[in-house]
């Protein structure tokens, strides 16, 4: 082989065989296509149909459930609204985290008429900015539905922007034969809570399994343990940036997770919750605090043998009947080509009919509407969803109850930080604190 | 390179334009029919202003919109200035920042100290024409053609504390991607894994393309292997150890796409490309933030750019 001359010449002949025997054109050709691929999944691209007019007889649909299971769930829910309403909807199903990441650009793009989205600031946030339609005439028609939702549904301005269609508690996860074989008992304080711990350790399990690898599990624990020392009010003040995190109050609150972080299973930060999950499955771990979803890591004949508890109190004045419940639901674009089919699809999806399709064919999840036939629900479903109708106030999760920058850029670094280095509590709200004021500026 | 023959032989050939009469402008340009000045436009204007569209105006953007505290939403005109308030809260008020320094460094440190040596060293070994050699070849270049994606996940299949390949074999705990002591090494594992493929490639390309004259005149004289290698082919090899070099920089400084995958770039595996998507890219929306994050990176990049260039120019004119 004779010597390259150039540079060029050189780098061509660095190219892979495989690869030299395409053709330059075949080569465009491919690319071309790629992008036209990638065209398609992106959201901005989907604007749904244009068919424009009114009397038109199709409604657009952004929908995030992308998972299999979720996916059949609303393609049935949206199959009942089409027979009993003769419309046509078109339903856009995006990865669930693409959604997410892309919602500022869909919002601003041409979203569809309606799109699936979360209860919280999350919500409240894009109300305000004037990217989501008003719902208020709908909740006039809406029944089954308790003071609750309509409070999480709620924007700034006391309109209604949202139409809740299910939510899921978070708790203590157990295995009841596992505390059988070992006779625990429900803890009901945290002292309870600490002794059983240690009778766990002597047995040879984990006492709390945790995960916090994807950064959000462990804010459950700061919420939770949030709102059993200072109450649901300071959680919201806290969240919106009211309240300072170099406060007592808060440092109460990590210093209380000091103290049962060596209950926690160790080496979190490389662990994901399906893992952590898996050791509660796999008996090593004795309770897990984790949204009900923590049930799709158990096999169907395991589904019985799972139970909860709420996670038990710690300061009496406050109580333990406060808790994270997340509510996921619908809303609608700020300029819907077919706002009057869409308001009928929202009305739609809070419904009870909605909900009765969702209970018989979903069982990971509770719905929202208090009419609907129940009588499907799972041992565990129903304890839950009585759990969530005794609670008096629901939390919607840290990282929905405030702003998402602060949330993933501020939140989620400071508590890994605070799991790696429990020590240092007031360098951290220090930190934390003053990121905030730099963030929660109008 | 003024050494070789070959290119002195280029040169030696007169330019064509003086073999044509000492004509002024009009006569050049009768060179070229009006075909070929309308492709020519095009094939300049095209490429112009493809790069001016897609790099120099997004920089541009970036650099001005990292003085400002933009969200994503709503119109241009909205847009509040904040000065330089963003760096300063880059440098004083974010703690992933300078891990994420730190980190870009070691990145290119280990990169260049570690994985480009050993890529090296198997290309010198593969250039002896083993037997099987183009089984290893694959086999070593095989990494490279898998993104870094995807290498994060095969890795985490071998890293996963309670359920990797690792700690089952050898009966370990260890939390090799969630300790942030442990994370950043065994994340350089994996990237110098993919890396030594393609130093490796890079490098078996060049030594191929040596003279082999060159090493028939070294062992006549009784030179070594390693002489040889060090003191004949080596340096022969200029041009290729030149972008070797770059590939190496450049490799480091858009290093992403693993840490992200693994854990979106926190806790131990901060990088200053993680960072920018962190603040950027989905709900976060920090724009502004970001953006100074990013002309940061872009003003790193330019020194090695900048010394990148330089070095080939002066290679040209020589």
């Amino acid at each position: 082989m004779s010597r390259p001359r150039s540079q060029a010449e050189y780098l061509a002949r660095l190219v892979p065989p495989s690869v030299a025997g395409l053709r330059r054109r075949s080569l465009l050709a491919g690319a071309a296509g790629t992008g036209a691929l990638l065209g398609t999944g992106l959201l901005a691209g989907c604007g749904g149909d244009d068919s424009g007019g009114s009397g038109s007889k199709t409604v657009s649909l952004g929908s995030n459930q992308s998972d299999p299971k979720p996916k059949d769930v609303i393609a049935k829910v949206v199959d009942g609204f089409q027979t009993s309403s003769g419309l046509q909807v078109a339903i856009n199903t995006v990865d669930h985290n693409t959604y997410q990441e892309n919602i500022n650009n869909y919002l601003q793009g041409k979203p569809d008429d309606v799109f699936m989205w979360f209860a919280g600031y999350r919500m409240r946030f894009f109300a305000a900015r004037g990217l989501a339609g008003d719902l208020s005439d709908i909740w006039g028609k809406l029944s089954g539905m308790s003071d609750a939702f309509k409070k999480a549904s709620t924007g700034d301005d006391g309109k209604q922007y949202f139409v809740p269609s299910s939510y899921y508690p978070w708790a203590m996860f157990y295995r009841k034969s596992v505390w059988q074989q070992n006779g625990y008992q429900v803890p009901k304080t945290l002292d309870e809570l600490t002794t059983l711990a240690a009778e766990m350790k002597k047995d040879g399990l984990v006492p709390i399994a945790f995960a916090d690898k994807d950064g959000w599990p462990a804010m459950g624990t700061f919420d939770i343990l949030n709102l059993r020392i200072n109450g649901y009010q300071f959680h919201v003040d806290l969240m919106a940036g009211k309240e300072s995190w170099t406060s007592d109050k808060v440092k109460k609150v990590f210093d209380a997770w000091r103290g049962l972080l060596p209950l926690h299973q160790p080496d979190s930060l490389g662990r994901t919750w399906q893992e952590a999950a898996q050791s509660l499955q796999q008996k090593k771990s004795g309770m897990y605090l984790l949204g009900l979803f923590v049930a799709q890591q158990f096999n169907n004949d395991e589904q019985d043998d799972l139970d909860f508890f709420t996670f038990p109190e710690i300061d009496p004045a406050i109580g333990a009947k406060a808790l994270d419940a997340p509510i996921d639901g619908y809303m609608m674009a700020r300029r819907p080509k077919e706002e009057e089919n869409a308001k009928k699809l929202l009305e739609y999806v809070g419904s009870k009919a909605a909900a009765d399709i969702t209970v018989k064919n979903d069982p990971s999840t509770l719905v929202a509407n208090t009419e609907a036939d129940t009588s499907g629900y799972t041992a565990l479903q129903k304890k839950a969803a009585e759990l969530v109708g005794s609670a008096t106030e629901i939390a919607q999760f840290l990282d929905r109850d405030t702003r998402p920058d602060f949330a993933s850029t501020v939140i989620i670094p400071a508590l890994q930080q605070f799991i790696k280095d429990p020590a240092d509590i007031d360098g951290l709200t220090t930190s934390i604190e003053n990121q905030k004021k730099s963030i929660f500026t109008d | 390179m003024s050494d070789l023959p070959l290119v002195q032989a280029d040169r030696a050939v007169p330019p064509p334009a003086a073999t044509t009469t000492t004509g002024g402008r009009g006569r050049r340009l009768r060179l070229l029919s009006r075909t070929d000045r309308v492709v020519i436009a095009l094939m300049v204007l095209v490429p112009l202003l493809l790069v001016v569209a897609l790099v120099w105006l997004p920089a541009l953007a970036t650099v001005a919109l990292s003085t400002t505290d933009w969200d994503g939403i709503g119109p241009v005109s909205e847009i509040e200035f904040v000065g330089a308030r963003n760096y300063s809260d880059v440098v004083n008020i974010y703690p992933p920042f300078v891990p994420a320094v730190q980190n870009n460094l070691l990145w290119l440190a280990a990169l260049f100290v570690v994985a480009t040596p050993i890529g090296m060293f198997l290309a010198v070994l593969l250039d002896k024409e083993l037997r099987g050699t183009r089984f290893y070849q694959t086999a070593l270049y095989l990494p490279v053609v898998l993104s870094l994606a995807l290498i994060g996940f095969v890795w985490q299949l071998i890293y996963s504390r309670d359920q990797g390949l690792l700690n089952g074999v050898f009966g370990t705990d260890v939390d090799w991607y969630g300790d942030p002591d442990v994370n950043i090494w065994a994340v350089l594992v994996a990237a110098g894994w993919r890396h030594v493929g393609y130093i490796m490639l890079l490098y078996l390309a060049g030594l191929k393309g040596v003279d082999p004259s060159l090493r028939e005149a070294a062992a006549v004289d009784g030179a070594s292997e390693p002489s040889t290698f060090f003191k004949v082919v080596f340096p022969v090899m200029r041009p290729i150890n030149i972008i070797v070099l770059v590939v190496t920089v450049i490799e480091s400084l858009r290093a992403f796409d693993l840490v992200w995958v693994i854990n979106k770039g926190r806790n131990g595996l901060e990088l200053i490309s993680a960072l920018v998507t962190a603040n950027v890219v989905g709900e976060a929306s920090r724009i502004g933030f970001g953006s100074a994050l990013a002309t940061i990176m872009l003003v790193v990049s330019l020194v090695f750019i900048t010394v990148y260039l330089a070095t080939v120019m002066r290679e040209d004119r020589r």
